[in-house]
């Protein structure tokens, strides 16, 4: 028994049958992503970068009704109403996000009425200092703008379950 | 000027600056590193002096083992050096003459005076020249002083046996692994599947 | 003035241009050195592609095709970074720490022979010069971990310390068991013995030339070798010396930038200077396996750099396969496993080989 045991020791048999275990995990399929140039699923309800979406006539959707300011909890936005100029309406004179406050709960656009703040779909949004990301009121709808094709078929994909 | 007589004052010239270095270095971690390069100089020597064999077993030895583990010492030590030195004057003059004692007998070699000039040439063993150097020791060594070399062996290896039992404690209740019978257990052997009826128990 | 010409034709000499008598040594070295240093980019990369491999992982596959120029990419990035030493450390030491690794595994390949002839210092002590060399290596370690003046990088070079001193005993019995079989401490000696003895002869095959090689007869020290060169070259799973899980990095925690490059280039060397030993002791070096014609058109120095290439690839499937050793198993396997077997498989082969009369009588008598 003790023979057999010092010979297996000696000709490395565990090392041997786990280089062929090894070896086969060689070979197999990678699954790894190729990150910068594929990326993994997001969900629908991925809550990534902020976005002020518009009306299809481009009118601001926002009535700056501050109900996303008074329900971040991390109080990481920042509005000031006043009346448009052209018809005189309720509209946000600044709209201001601090990016690094933010911390991603959604119930900024749970509480919107009329789903102008959106958390996008876009991850990919890191900068090189600080004070990129606070994020302005201009920012945030040309996000709204560049992302509106997502946002509109992430919304219409997870309205059924709301 | 010759290439080999060039390394030979190179070598001899970092030797002697180094063995200097190694009685003044404030540092003793200083001191050991320096003792080093002496060692590997006086193996470039050996290697100059054809003795190839001896030069490569003196930087195995010497410089890749022992002066490993003087190093290793010095370095674990946190001696305060400067409270050695102060007995340093005291000693100084039984040191002096210790030195020129050894400068004496250096002198006496370098001079080459002998008490008996005819033995010196019967005690060399004559070696061809075309053998290599190893081959060479080693034939000599295993034929003609193969007692003297056996007897040194055990003479190290006693002392090696004395360390150890020097040192060696078993303190009782320790637990010990054995890897062997780690890595012999079989599931057989230590674990049993028990059908146990419900309510019942063992 | 005799001095300085001898010197120049020494080391710049070009017979063709009519100056000196023979090629110039630093020609030749300057050679070895370029092609070492770009295989070792190469090889480091198959290191890391390797252990993702097994891992399931792609490995760096951004830089150039596959990646392949990603060593070279680490390289700039090194270059480029500021050199931080600690304020406590001992500056001249602390520099000198990984010149004295990078200069020594580089030295060590000044006697490997990669093809019949082409080496650059043919020792007859060529194995013993290797063993010379790879025990300083333990200074560039020792030296760093001191010079750091850090507990983590003091305790990793305490510990390769005692590990590489530990290790090169059954290296050096295993070589003896070598030497034994071929009579010479010459390394191209040690591959001509293969050539021309073993069991491929025996047998009445002497085609078969991979029987001839030492691998065979000498399994035991082969597998011996093998784990000591992991221990030796402090490789996982022996890397108990940069142990990241307790010792942050070990003796290189405090080392940024180009020395953390030397370092880690002269560990990559000294792992392929490794390789090469088991090549040349035990694979029969620049030899070709089967001894016909296909096989025996590919130059030498191909066979030498394949066997070697193969041989890494054990050395990195180990660092991905084997978990890391504890510190005591470490020096148990070492002092009460291998030193043990070696010393009997050397007093065995001395007697087998005396009463036979096997091994190789092609050197001196």
């Amino acid at each position: 028994m003790r023979a057999v045991q010092f010979v297996n020791t000696l000709l490395l048999k565990e090392f041997v049958s786990t280089f062929f275990l090894a070896m086969r995990y060689f070979f197999a399929p990678k699954p790894t992503i190729n990150y910068p140039f594929e990326k993994g699923h997001v969900s629908p309800r991925f809550r990534g970068e902020h976005a002020l979406r518009r009306y299809p006539n481009g009118e601001e959707r926002c009535i700056a009704c501050k109900l996303c300011e008074a329900i971040c909890p991390a109080q990481a936005i920042t509005i000031e109403a006043g009346p448009r100029q052209n018809d005189g309406t309720r509209r946000t004179v600044r709209y201001d996000i601090d990016m690094v406050k933010c911390i991603y709960c959604g119930f900024c656009q749970e509480a919107c009425p009329v789903d102008a703040i959106v958390e996008g779909p876009n991850f990919e949004f890191a900068t090189e200092t600080r004070e990129e990301l606070y994020f302005s009121k201009e920012k945030l709808l040309a996000n709204g703008d560049r992302w509106e094709r997502e946002i509109a078929a992430n919304i219409s994909a997870d309205s059924p379950y709301r | 000027m010759t290439l080999p007589l060039f390394f030979f004052y190179m070598f001899s010239a970092i030797a002697i600056a180094s063995a200097v270095m190694v009685i003044s270095a404030r540092n003793p971690v200083h001191a050991v590193l320096f003792l080093i390069l002496v060692f590997v100089n006086a193996a470039g020597l050996f290697m100059l002096a054809g003795a190839e064999f001896l030069a490569l077993i003196l930087v195995v030895v010497y410089v890749g083992a022992v002066a490993v583990l003087f190093l290793f010492v010095v370095m674990m030590l946190d001696v305060d050096f400067a409270s050695l030195r102060q007995g340093f004057l005291q000693y100084a003059p039984i040191g002096v003459v210790v030195g020129l004692v050894l400068l004496l007998e250096l002198l006496l070699v370098a001079g080459s005076v002998m008490v008996a000039p005819e033995t010196a040439g019967a005690a060399v063993l004559p070696i061809d020249g075309g053998i290599e150097n190893t081959r060479a020791l080693g034939q000599v060594l295993y034929t003609r002083y193969v007692f003297l070399f056996q007897g040194a062996g055990a003479v190290l290896l006693v002392a090696m046996i004395g360390a150890i039992v020097l040192t060696l404690r078993h303190k009782p209740n320790v637990k010990r692994q054995n890897p062997n019978v780690q890595v012999g257990r079989k599931v057989s052997e230590t674990l049993e599947v028990v059908k146990v009826k419900s309510g019942q128990g063992l | 003035m005799d001095f300085i010409l001898s010197a120049l034709d020494y080391l710049l000499g070009i017979p063709i241009l009519g100056w000196g008598t023979h090629v110039g040594f630093i020609y030749v070295a300057l050679l070895l050195l370029v092609c070492l240093l770009v295989f070792t980019a190469f090889i480091l990369l198959a290191d890391r592609k390797i252990w993702a491999a097994v891992q399931i992982r792609r490995g760096p596959n951004v830089v150039g095709p596959f990646g392949l120029l990603q060593s070279f990419a680490d390289l700039l990035k090194f270059a480029f970074k500021e050199v931080v030493i600690p304020a406590g450390a001992d500056k001249i030491l602390f520099i000198a720490a990984p010149l004295i690794t990078a200069t020594l595994a580089l030295s060590a390949w000044a006697v490997v022979p990669v093809n019949e002839g082409w080496v650059i210092a043919d020792l007859n002590v060529g194995i013993l010069y290797i063993l010379a060399i790879s025990s300083l290596g333990v200074y560039g370690v020792i030296i760093g971990g001191w010079a750091s003046n850090s507990k983590y990088p003091f305790l990793g070079s305490l510990r390769s310390a005692a590990q590489m001193v530990s290790y090169e005993v059954s290296i050096g019995l295993v070589i003896i068991t070598v030497l034994l079989c071929v009579g010479s401490l010459n390394l191209s000696d040690i591959v001509r013995a293969q050539y021309e003895m073993g069991l491929a002869h025996m047998i009445g095959l002497p085609q078969l030339s991979f029987l001839n090689w030492f691998w065979l007869p000498l399994f035991p020290m082969f597998v011996v070798f093998y784990v000591s060169a992991l221990a030796e070259t402090n490789r996982p799973p022996f890397d108990l010396a940069e142990g990241e899980s307790e010792l942050v990095a070990g003796f290189m925690t405090e080392y940024s930038s180009t020395p953390y490059m030397l370092f880690m280039l002269g560990e990559y060397i000294s792992i392929l200077l490794m390789c090469a030993m088991t090549t040349i002791l035990f694979l029969g070096g620049w030899a070709s396996p089967i001894d016909l014609p296909p096989f025996t058109w590919i130059p030498g120095v191909i066979w030498f750099v394949l066997k070697l290439s193969l041989v890494f690839f054990m050395f990195a499937m180990a660092k991905a396969i084997v978990p890391r050793y504890r510190y005591d198993q470490l020096m148990r396997i070492g002092w009460k496993v291998f030193l043990p077997l070696s010393l009997v498989t050397v007093i065995v082969l001395a007697f087998i080989l005396q009463l036979t009369g096997w091994g190789w009588h092609g050197g001196v008598a």
